[in-house]
């Protein structure tokens, strides 16, 4: 996780095209400036950074669905639920799945899990539009490498 | 008045919070009634899984882009009704 850069996800660790699932591992920072605002004395993992990582999580399997020809977008969530702190450390385990497939624009499920425990979930609202630029495309191609997105699943220019 | 539009209109009440009795087979989803295309996602959504289709919200959008339609075509919810009933229909046939 490199907050500075609003990279939350570290690695997939399941994509399944079929089924229209992700699984991806999120490890919180022990340390960051965020914490030291985010409570002093008492650090917790933001909730709008919660609701972040399971968006990501959502995106790279809308990507991997449309095979890098469409980016999405943040739209809208709704039903988000902080079900229970996250604090520095802590490995993070995010789920999400489609809900809906509609006309350039797409409705996940998403859940964010350490140990095994459910500690935030939402509902998320994505438009999908053709990339902007080949630059974003090819930043996109670029960390999905990094995060360990599957190869036979990368789009090949 | 026809189903569909009861249908929609109820979805588009529901979904945007907007007095059902405002909403009539004339009125416009964007120009008269102030739907976004953000909340119009919502009623896509409700629409879609009402009525067992798909929305071709993007095929839309582009023609009226592209001056070949007029939101009126889509948007007024008369039309957009007529427009559901014949993509039900579609899929009848085509199943």
């Amino acid at each position: 996780m490199h907050l500075e850069y609003f990279h939350l996800i570290d690695r997939i660790i399941d994509l399944n095209i079929g089924a229209k699932t992700i699984t991806v591992e999120a490890q919180v920072p022990e340390k960051n400036t965020i914490f030291e605002g985010h409570f002093p004395g008492y650090p917790l993992m933001p909730g709008v950074l919660l609701i972040e990582a399971m968006a990501q999580t959502s995106g790279w399997l809308l990507i991997a669905l449309t095979r890098f020809e469409r980016m999405a977008f943040l739209g809208a969530v709704k039903e988000a639920k902080m079900r229970g702190f996250v604090v520095p450390g802590e490995l993070l385990t995010v789920d999400a799945s489609i809900i809906h497939e509609g006309s350039g624009f797409a409705i996940t499920s998403a859940k964010v899990r350490v140990g095994g425990q459910l500690r935030c979930s939402a509902t998320i609202t994505f438009p999908q539009v053709p990339f902007p630029n080949p630059d974003l495309r090819g930043h996109m191609l670029t960390m999905a490498k990094r995060i360990g997105f599957p190869q036979e699943l990368m789009a090949h220019d | 008045m026809s189903s569909t539009f009861e249908q929609i209109a109820n979805i588009i009440a529901e979904t945007c919070d907007i007095p059902r009795d405002t909403i009539t087979p004339e009125s416009h989803a964007i120009d008269d009634l102030g739907i976004d295309s953000l909340d119009f996602l919502d009623i896509a959504f409700a629409i879609d899984k009402a009525f067992g289709i798909k929305l071709p919200l993007e095929k839309w959008t582009q023609e009226v882009n592209d001056g070949k339609a007029t939101t009126e075509q889509y948007f007024v919810l008369k039309n957009l009704a007529a427009r559901i009933d014949e993509l039900v229909a579609a899929k009848g046939a085509g199943a």
